[in-house]
């Protein structure tokens, strides 16, 4: 009996370990960043990376103005989030509510296949097919703009954005669609006036991780976004080169000195992106939970 | 009773299968090491190097030591990219018998190895050029040293300033981990800072394809990568202009034409050696050309 009991005790606090694993995992992370990160401070001035308009990393002295990724990263998501957005919702109302249940249960699964494809396929296809049509069209000096990985970002976010807002909208007790539809409302106006209204909250939440994903995107953007260091214009920024954060880490990180200020720097950087991703699914957790539809 | 029994036993002996598995690699590279180490004691020709750094001249060290360890059967030469400063750190902790570089060593870096008790020793094994290409279509065939900074310093923006067509310059460059970024910058631009709006593309290759496909674009990339896609300048340093052919590179009058180094601790010995003398020898320096790089002659 007590053999029995240690060995339950073992498996449960080996099982309790590999549940920790995570926590443990993001904490270390946390302080490992946060750490390469603030020694930047010693040596620059932490109001100087705030507000600088350059990043100059390999100059003498250097320049790390965090404005000009800060901007670009948020320049190409906010165009991801017009395009994905809408496209998104729709495609869920789509599944969810109109198409036959033949049709959606092919649609849904396909949806998440293309969560499945690496980044680098996205931006391979962004790079060789996507930017010669973006500076065709837009008559444009070259193709590699926040627009083009804007647009890649966008695609890639959709399955997060429809697979989340699908299982909102599905979750909308039927009560309340039939009585909307007892009323005399027609189908579009029970879809736009009630069932879209109360799986809102899932909505946002799904929203937010599909902003969360696209904001984090390295390969992809990488390769088809520029990488100037510039501030963008909003809205002719879109139309142009921008180097987001994460672009930056990866591009410079191969061959930076260790332990040097560009080093910290790059950590810096890396601490900001953490913080707003961080923002971001708590936001998202908040909202998911705090406004659930209770009936 | 009896089933979960045997499930737990089950579930127990995949633990110790992987941590076995886990246990069993560290044995290996264990094991790996202390050959290596007696190896190089014992016969020049068996044993094993690792060889780390730059990313240009990693395709060449690479052919070379496959060669070499298929004329050699014992020896075990191991091959690590990174980029330059990546091998010549990892030279400076004493990790590795070589490190590749398309640089010179830094003062600080020879300090340091120095204070590590190291003493970097260089060996040029070929000669690598950088082309300036733009699109074929581009009318522009040639640039003197002051007009190329012109465009990559931004002070020119428009092909037109430069005698060309009326159409925007997309200058293009590496990232600042590349050691051809650095070069270009010392050599042409005089260490100045690059046009901040110039769009920076991670690897060759897609310099190449941005270039193929925008008539207003410049960029610079090792001579191993030109193809009928992109056009090869001719350049002017003051002392006319030279067309990139590979004569003009082996003869050293092309103006962007660099050496690629090995750098050993102290004079090479045993398989380093071994391994620095094919690379250096007629064979080792045909797979040079066969790369795209030049021989050192």
């Amino acid at each position: 009996m007590s053999g029995k009991n240690i060995r339950e005790k073992g498996i449960q606090s080996l099982l309790f370990l590999s549940g920790t694993v995570a926590v443990v995992a993001l904490f270390l992370l946390c302080i490992f960043l946060f750490r390469e990160g603030i020694l930047l401070f010693e040596d620059y001035p932490v109001s100087s990376f705030l507000t600088n308009t350059k990043w100059f990393p390999t100059a003498s002295p250097p320049i790390f103005g965090l404005l000009p990724l800060l901007l670009g990263s948020l320049i190409v998501t906010a165009g991801a989030i017009m395009f994905s957005v809408p496209l998104g919702i729709a495609a869920a109302i789509y599944i969810s509510e109109l198409a036959n249940p033949r049709i959606s249960s092919i649609l849904k699964p396909v949806t998440e296949i293309l969560a499945g494809i690496p980044s680098v396929v996205f931006g391979f296809f962004g790079l060789v097919i996507l930017a010669p049509v973006v500076q065709r069209t837009l008559e444009i000096p070259t193709g590699q703009t926040a627009l083009t990985g804007s647009i890649m970002l966008g695609i890639m976010a959709l399955p997060t954005i429809i697979s989340i807002s699908e299982d909102a909208i599905s979750s909308v007790p039927r009560s309340i669609k039939e009585g909307s539809l007892a009323l005399g409302s027609t189908k579009w106006q029970t879809i736009y006036r009630v069932t879209v209204p109360a799986a809102l909250s899932g909505i946002s939440a799904a929203v937010m991780l599909g902003i969360g994903r696209a904001i984090g995107e390295t390969m992809t953007v990488m390769m088809v976004t520029g990488n100037s260091a510039v501030i963008p214009g909003f809205p002719s920024g879109l139309f142009a080169p921008v180097r987001t954060m994460t672009a930056t880490i990866a591009l410079e990180m191969g061959e930076v000195p260790q332990g040097s200020d560009h080093f910290h720097a790059l950590f810096a950087v890396g601490s900001v992106l953490f913080i707003t991703t961080f923002i971001i699914n708590i936001l998202a957790n908040y909202v998911k939970r705090r406004y659930r539809f209770n009936l | 009773m009896s089933k979960q029994f045997i499930r737990n036993i089950a579930i127990s002996s995949i633990v110790l299968v992987i941590l076995m598995s886990a246990f069993a690699g560290v044995g290996c590279v264990d094991q790996e090491s202390e050959d290596g180490e007696s190896g190089i004691t014992e016969d020049a020709v068996s044993g094993s190097i690792i060889v780390k750094g730059s990313d240009t001249v990693l395709p060449l060290s690479q052919a070379a030591a496959e060669d070499f360890m298929m004329e050699n059967p014992d020896a075990s030469v191991t091959v690590i990219g990174g980029g330059s400063g990546v091998g010549i750190a990892a030279l400076i902790d004493g990790e590795v018998e070589i490190a590749m570089a398309s640089r010179t060593m830094k003062d600080s870096e020879i300090q340091n190895a120095q204070n590590n008790g190291i003493n970097p020793v260089e060996h040029v094994i070929a000669w690598d050029g950088i082309a300036v290409v733009v699109n074929p279509e581009n009318p522009i065939k040639e640039l003197t040293f002051d007009q190329l900074k012109s465009i990559y310093d931004g002070s020119v923006s428009n092909w037109q300033e430069l005698g060309g067509e009326d159409r925007p310059i997309t200058a293009i460059t590496r990232d600042s981990s590349s050691g051809t970024y650095g070069y270009f910058r010392e050599e042409v631009l005089l260490n100045e800072e690059y046009r901040q709006d110039a769009l920076v593309q991670p690897a060759t290759g897609a310099i190449v394809q941005e270039i193929a496909q925008n008539r207003g674009a410049i960029g610079y990339i090792g001579f191993a990568y030109l193809d009928e896609s992109t056009t090869a300048l001719a350049l002017d340093a003051g002392s006319g202009f030279i067309e990139p052919t590979p004569q003009n590179i082996i003869s050293r009058d092309y103006p962007l034409a660099r050496p690629l180094h090995y750098y050993t601790d102290g004079e090479p010995d045993g398989l380093t050696k071994e391994f620095i003398d094919y690379v250096m020898s007629p064979t080792g320096q045909d797979i040079t050309s066969d790369v795209g790089y030049f021989p050192v002659m």
